[in-house]
């Protein structure tokens, strides 16, 4: 036998199938089938932590997802441990270990239950009031202590081993939870044709039914109805039952995310099954068959280990088969709990009295408890309880006023009736409505299609429940376009009917200002702090919730809400709905992280793109740098060279030899069709008329506003077909640009765009000797200057594949872009190399090409240009036509401000010692001595050790820049004043005769 | 020239063997492709030059042998032809108003196929791909992941994936984690 508390042929759990795991360090012995809860109570074990702020003593209080207290550290091994899990919700596994957390040195003698006797201090809003001052204590003080203190559990530190998965899923009708309601909707829905997916948070199906055995349904005892239909259910090949799978949010248009817990109830795990599931479900219509939440009683000292919910009370005896205790009292407003008393009496359990504060409970239920031999007092309340680390007694006093009698018990049930639960519904954005004379919130407005059934809909007939399931489940499946036959007929009884109900504090909260009434226990919120709360002027349940903290747990108030609510209304003198309710969020229960990113870890976590020439450049030893998502070769340090050292080689070598340079990253977009140079003329400042085909173009784009968008290289092919480059981070985005235009601007141009980008592996050979190296490699294109001069473009075959060959240059040599199908890219690459290699040429990387680049003054849009700058700005306005009618930005470029004296322009910066590498985004003055504020003239946009040079060069964006040429301005550091002269940007060969070789 | 070698064409995914008994994950074998684009007056002209009908209603494909012509949108299609037929030149011959472009080696594919290759792909892709939705001949361009992908359903069991050729790791990978999930 399992457990000193488990009941020799009471529950559901098979004795011979045992399972053994470790709390706080202490072997127990478990059943199969068992939560961690009831294996903890079937060997007499409540005390399972301490609260959040006061670190009282706590057990657990519920059977299921609402629970508050009993959240543990379970772990599986020394990597697989999470913090804070649901005692009430995790299934035991041989070989787990559980520990308690927030108490230190251990569980029953807690440092921090200090807190408790110092409760005056922590008064609700003590944040706000106690840490106000001084501020310089924030950072050092009260946040650190304010976080140790807070924190419930502690956070692993090692990476999570388990992987999780993802699926999206379309149905016709989604069905949430699977007890009566749930099971019936589904079933009506499914027999109806509908394709059907139904979830339960439990490990099987049948919600009450686990604690409900009066319940019979079709003549069978409900448990076991529930059982079979879920079977029927499972086997259908139009239906999806999902157990242990939890519908946390309600999103937008039906769709709803679940998460299934794959294997955290497995002692031995498949490698190949994920932890948990995501499913996203996009619904035609959604069933929502949550059900409702039992409420606790607020009185004085009500949540000692061993005070739990009366139908927790029942769960943990007739579904697992344990006593929670041996003299086990009742405190209730509200039928139910009777029944757990009779179940328990049944079982031969003590149960000394049922007090229940009403006068006039059900008639049924007090006769049966009568012939049961139960004492009942009516008309009474607990009004306190005594036990140290498990409840020992509770006081018991006539309403009004009276003497105590004290009672001895080892556990109490308690219920103040029950909740709906309307958390989906409101996070559907469904108003709810409130029900006075039930006093409960019940879904009133639906804001999508959706349907509530059962208890969650303020359904209490079992009758009632199952018909309204039935008509729900065939009406969802019609609506979502099912033409299947069978109606389905339930018939369903209860043992007892069921009246009662109360919300906010019973007598026994009483009205002092020091009584510990507990609504919220995972955020020891009291009774008495909401009065506070109204006395301190929040009137709103948004203020009073955020200066009390109650329902801000991860519990989201599942037991306080109502409670919490009910006493600010009482307080401020209000209906209930005049004060509100608070709107609940995504999600209805915590989710890991690992099912939110599911794949996305890893080398999944973004596409990392790489080019067809990254192998080779990954074995040369290459170092990459991100480009967007690109990995792009930033430089090839051969052993022992510095990243300084490696670039400098590189960009002398180019000079000298000829380097090979990776550029497939490039943006390409193939523009074709008969008005393709119509199109680019309206697209580009420059003029495309008057390109010949077998020639290119150096084009910039402008916004609207006249501002510099993107650049490029532009190859005409043919008349009706051209090759337009961009630059690597500005590929989709110009597509967009131009696709954008020619959908809405200029729809009549008979034109296409299509991103190639991917289609060329680019290589680019430039320098001094590029000629040579590719020359015995190419076929049908005459290499000559005269044939291919700078800037120009022609077909052939380069390694026998077809090529598009471009003679141009951002490194101001003699060079080629050679395109090649990205297939053939690796190839044509090793074959240029064989060449290039032993004629002392290297492979350079990005970084080579921005020094080569700035030695030549060629700017980089995005880096010398940041979005306000205009050609004419930046040196470029040769390349604005004068004559065009139309271009985008023609207007924004006349803009006054665009064309006043004093703009930024964009210049060379020479430092007056040429050693000296200025910063990037540096800004630049002219009277270093100025009293701060500044005068800031602009900053440096570019700026490297030229190996050319000899010396550093920059480029930087100055006010009126180009009328201070041979100027001396400042840069002033944080160390220094850097002088620095106002120079052209072209730093190196400045009549630009290297271009032609 | 005479002396070089041709060069060797190298696919992204070359080698890879993907997936689970529930869904294999494999690459397409080379294939050459047009992105093509054109007016309604060119669509006859053009189908009797590919030789085979561009289809001109949404998510639906149109085959002929080895060669498929997906619809994309209103004026655009994606043509593949396996055998790898030079689709530039049939296109050109239909002297219809029309752009093509080579994007043959631009994409790249993964065939998924087997009971579980619905599943492998709604790991990533939003997509309602039960056959009544998505029936065989269905295509369509939509996201996968963090990828855009064009998806052709090929048979009840088989789905051809089309992805621009760098982010076929992803996409292989990605599928290949869905397709274990679903085998279970």
């Amino acid at each position: 036998m399992s457990g000193v508390n488990r009941i020799s042929g009471a529950g559901r759990l098979t004795p011979a199938r045992t399972a053994r795991f470790t709390f706080d360090g202490r072997t127990l012995t478990a059943l199969e089938g068992d939560t961690v809860a009831s294996a903890l109570l079937s060997h007499d074990i409540h005390l399972v932590g301490r609260s959040f702020k006061y670190h009282r003593p706590r057990g657990i209080l519920s059977a299921g997802a609402e629970e508050p207290n009993a959240l543990l550290d379970v772990s599986r091994d020394a990597a697989r441990r999470q913090p804070n899990v649901r005692a009430t919700v995790q299934e035991v596994f041989d070989g787990m270990k559980v520990a308690s957390q927030n108490r230190w040195p251990s569980l029953s003698f807690d440092v921090g239950s200090f807190n408790d006797f110092l409760s005056p201090f922590f008064a609700a809003g003590f944040y706000y009031k106690t840490f106000m001052w001084p501020k310089a204590a924030w950072h050092k003080l009260y946040e650190p202590f304010i976080r140790r203190a807070a924190g419930l559990g502690v956070t692993p530190t090692e990476p999570d081993p388990d992987h999780y998965a993802s699926r999206y899923v379309h149905c016709d009708v989604l069905v949430v939870g699977a007890g009566v309601a749930g099971l019936a909707a589904a079933l009506a829905a499914a027999k109806a044709g509908a394709k059907v997916i139904v979830c339960d948070e439990q490990g099987e199906v049948g919600g009450a039914l686990h604690h409900d055995i009066g319940t019979v349904i079709d003549g069978k005892p409900g448990y076991g109805w529930a059982q079979q239909t879920g079977k029927a259910l499972a086997a259908m090949d139009n239906v999806t039952l999902l157990t242990r799978t939890t519908a946390f949010g309600y999103y937008n248009h039906n769709f709803v995310a679940l998460v299934e817990r794959v294997t955290d109830h497995l002692a031995a795990v498949d490698e190949t099954l994920p932890r948990e599931r995501l499913w996203q479900v996009r619904a035609k219509k959604v069933i929502l068959a949550n059900g409702s939440i039992e409420r606790h009683m607020v009185f004085a000292n009500n949540d000692r280990p061993g005070i739990m919910l009366a139908s927790a009370g029942r769960t943990y005896l007739n579904h697992f088969g344990v006593a929670v205790g041996k003299r086990v009292g009742i405190y209730t407003a509200h039928d139910s709990a009777y029944e757990a008393a009779f179940d328990l009496k049944r079982a031969g359990v003590a149960v000394p009295v049922i007090v229940d504060c009403r006068q006039k409970p059900g008639e049924a239920v007090l006769e049966e408890a009568r012939n049961l031999g139960i004492e009942v007092l009516t008309g009474h309340s607990v009004v306190d309880t005594s036990g140290k680390l498990r409840v020992a007694s509770i006081s018991v006093a006539r309403n009004g006023g009276g003497g105590q009698r004290k009672i001895a018990v080892d556990a109490l049930l308690v219920s103040a009736g029950w909740t709906p639960s309307v958390h989906l519904f409101s996070q559907s954005r469904g108003k709810v409505k409130f029900d006075a004379a039930t006093e409960r919130f019940l879904p009133g407005i639906y804001a999508q299609e959706c349907l509530s059934v059962g208890a969650c809909n303020g359904t209490d007939d079992l009758q009632a429940t199952i018909d309204e399931a039935l008509a729900a489940g065939e009406l969802a499946a019609r609506a979502a376009g099912a033409k299947g036959g069978a109606q389905v007929a339930l018939n369903g009884r209860n043992a007892f009917e069921w009246t009662g109900g109360m919300i906010g504090a019973a007598e026994g909260a009483g009205a002092d200002k020091t009584v510990k009434a507990f609504i919220d226990f995972q955020h020891d919120v009291c009774a008495k702090d909401i009065r506070l709360a109204v006395r301190e002027g929040m009137h709103s349940i948004e203020h009073i919730k955020r200066f009390t903290t109650n329902g801000m747990a991860s519990d989201q108030g599942k037991l306080s809400n109502m409670h919490g609510l009910a006493i600010a209304a009482e307080a401020l003198g209000k209906e209930i709905p005049a004060v509100g309710l608070t709107t609940f969020r995504q999600p209805y229960t915590p989710v890991t992280f690992g099912t939110i990113v599911s794949h996305s870890r890893g080398s999944l976590f973004d596409p990392a793109r790489k080019t067809p020439m990254h192998a080779w450049e990954e074995a040369q030893g290459a170092e990459f740098e991100d480009v967007g998502n690109w990995k792009r070769a930033w430089f090839y340090p051969k052993a022992g060279e510095t990243m300084h050292e490696a670039v400098a080689r590189e960009c002398k070598t180019v000079r000298e030899v000829a380097g090979v340079f990776d550029a497939s990253t490039l943006g390409k977009i193939e523009v074709v069709g008969p008005d393709a140079a119509k199109f680019l003329n309206l697209m580009y400042t420059n003029a495309w008329d008057n390109l010949k085909p077998g020639r290119c173009r150096y084009g910039i784009m402008l916004r609207e506003d006249g501002f510099i968008y993107d650049d490029g290289v532009v190859g005409r092919l043919a008349e009706d077909r051209f090759h337009v480059t961009t630059t690597t981070g500005g590929a989709p985005r110009v597509l967009q640009h131009m696709e954008d235009y020619l959908q809405t601007e200029f729809p009549h141009l008979k034109v296409w765009l299509t991103s190639t980008t991917e289609q060329w592996a680019v290589i680019a050979v430039q320098g001094p000797k590029a000629r040579e190296i590719i020359a015995p490699l190419v076929e049908g294109i005459d290499l000559s200057n005269e044939a291919l001069p700078h800037m120009s473009v022609a077909e052939g075959r380069i390694c026998g594949v077809p090529a598009r060959l471009f003679r141009m240059s951002f490194t101001g040599e003699l060079g080629f872009e050679v395109n090649v199908p990205a297939d053939y890219g690796q190839a044509v690459w090793e074959a240029i190399w064989a060449r290039a290699e032993p004629m002392g040429a290297c492979a350079y990387g990005t970084e080579t090409m921005h020094v080569l680049r700035a030695e030549k003054g060629y700017i980089i849009v995005g880096q010398d240009t940041d979005g306000t700058v205009t050609p004419d700005d930046a040196g470029l306005s040769w390349a604005v036509s004068r004559k065009k009618p139309d271009f985008v930005g023609i207007r924004g470029l006349k803009r006054p401000d665009l064309v006043r004296d004093g703009r930024k322009q964009l210049v060379g910066l020479l430092t007056k010692d040429p050693k000296v590498v200025l910063e990037e985004g540096a800004q630049i003055v002219a009277d270093p001595n100025e009293p701060k504020p500044m005068t800031m003239l602009g900053h440096v946009t570019s700026a490297y050790w030229s190996p050319n040079c000899g010396r550093s060069i920059a480029m930087a964006l100055v006010a009126g820049g180009r009328a201070r040429l041979g100027q001396t301005l400042y840069v002033p550091m944080a160390d220094r004043t850097i002088a620095v002269e106002v120079s052209d940007m072209v730093f190196f060969d400045k009549e630009g005769g290297r271009l032609n070789g | 020239m005479a002396d070089q070698a041709m060069a060797t064409r190298k696919a992204p995914l070359e080698g890879l063997r993907g997936g689970s008994p529930a869904a294999t994950v494999t690459p397409a074998v080379p294939a050459s492709r047009i992105a093509l684009r054109a007016p309604a007056e060119s669509v006859s002209a053009l189908s009797a030059a590919l030789g085979v009908t561009l289809p001109v209603r949404p998510k639906t494909s149109a085959s002929t042998a080895k060669r498929h012509a997906l619809w994309l949108g209103p004026d655009e299609w994606l043509v593949i032809d396996e055998d790898g037929a030079d689709l530039m030149a049939a296109a050109a011959s239909s002297n219809a108003l029309h752009s093509a472009t080579d994007v043959s080696h631009r994409n790249t594919a993964v065939i998924v196929s087997g009971s579980g290759a619905e599943v492998a792909i709604n790991s990533g892709c939003p997509q309602d791909l039960s056959l009544a939705i998505f029936p065989v001949g269905a295509c369509s361009r939509t996201i996968f992941g963090k990828a855009e992908i064009i998806l052709f359903r090929t048979a009840e069991d088989s789905f051809r994936v089309e992805c621009w050729r760098s982010f076929s790791s992803f996409v292989f990978g990605l599928l290949s984690e869905g397709a274990i999930d679903a085998g279970h």
